[in-house]
């Protein structure tokens, strides 16, 4: 039962994560991202990854996917479907990817042909379990990566501010005046 | 199960990723791709927490903290692609071409080739625009 589950959600997410990356329609493509990385989180719980699962939930498909939305909304990407514009790297692309999949394929399946997963008697990393973890053992880099995400929130702050606010810069109009750009150029897309 | 079916999925996943990476054009397209290698990381990290019995749990720790990385590199990301377009008027990777390391400065054949890898695009072919970016 698990086994079938397991194949199942791993087709979806393949299946959706080619979708993702040969849709010609951009909303689609990250309409998609939503179904595989639910089906990821899927696979999460069948590996007993309780907590991780359920941050993957309100973390990737909650927070992750509207921000990428929001990217494609303010740079006006087209929603509708559009000409094929990636055919000229399409073939060295694929190629690359298939030898990194039959790489990664043959080494994994190689070396672990024989090991089977006992999800049985695993121990769920239930919230409990998985906190305990956390604010125990693995604590000093949690306050580091805490950090790291308070860096980049405030980088991107710093980066997606108006540039008016330049005390005596001379080209402190550069920032509305660029920002006109969009507008024509956009109406010509 | 066998252990290698979820290294499988991951290394499949793995791969798309990096097609998408290779073959978009589209800055947020690209992010998408990148978001796929992370989730097939994300599972061998979990399988072979399951695998190992970590009474750490670092595996799934560590997953935790890939999903804080990615949550903090994609606002980061948002933010650089909203001002390439608020310079640029585009964020298509191909025609930022402004750090290309080019043999000579006046006769650059990149520059004669500019607006054919930059079509669609009407406002890549302008340098004026692009100069105003710091």
């Amino acid at each position: 039962m698990v086994q079938l589950l397991f194949v199942l959600l791993s087709l979806v997410a393949l299946g959706s994560a080619v979708l993702v990356v040969t849709v010609n329609n951009m909303v689609h493509a990250a309409l998609w991202l939503v179904v595989t990385l639910g089906a990821v989180a899927g696979i999460y719980l069948l590996l007993a990854a309780e907590f991780v699962a359920w941050v993957q939930v309100l973390i990737y498909v909650g927070a992750v996917v509207v921000l990428l939305l929001f990217a494609l909304m303010l740079t006006r990407a087209p929603t509708g479907p559009q000409p094929r514009q990636e055919r000229r790297h399409a073939l060295p692309a694929a190629g690359v990817a298939l030898l990194v999949a039959a790489l990664l394929g043959t080494t994994v399946v190689a070396g672990f042909r024989d090991v089977r997963l006992d999800l049985d008697t695993a121990v769920v990393g239930s919230a409990k379990v998985t906190g305990r973890s956390v604010f125990s053992d693995w604590v000093l880099p949690f306050e580091v990566l805490s950090v790291l995400l308070l860096a980049a929130l405030v980088g991107a702050i710093v980066l997606s501010r108006r540039s008016t606010l330049h005390d005596g810069d001379p080209d402190a109009g550069v920032g509305t005046q660029a920002l006109g750009g969009p507008g024509d150029s956009g109406e010509g897309a | 199960m066998p252990l290698w079916w979820p290294l499988l999925t991951a290394s499949l996943l793995f791969a798309l990723g990096v097609y998408g990476v290779l073959v978009r054009r589209n800055a947020v397209l690209v992010l998408m791709g990148v978001e796929l290698m992370l989730n097939a990381v994300n599972i061998n990290m979990v399988a072979f927490d399951a695998h190992l019995r970590d009474v750490l749990h670092g595996g799934q720790t560590f997953a935790l903290f890939i999903i804080v990385i990615a949550a903090a590199e994609v606002g980061l990301a948002l933010a650089i692609v909203l001002m390439v377009f608020r310079t640029h008027g585009h964020i298509d990777v191909d025609a930022l071409r402004e750090l290309a390391d080019r043999p000579e400065r006046d006769d650059s054949p990149d520059l004669a080739e500019r607006p054919a890898s930059a079509e669609g695009h009407p406002a890549a072919g302008q340098p004026d625009r692009s100069g105003a970016a710091r």
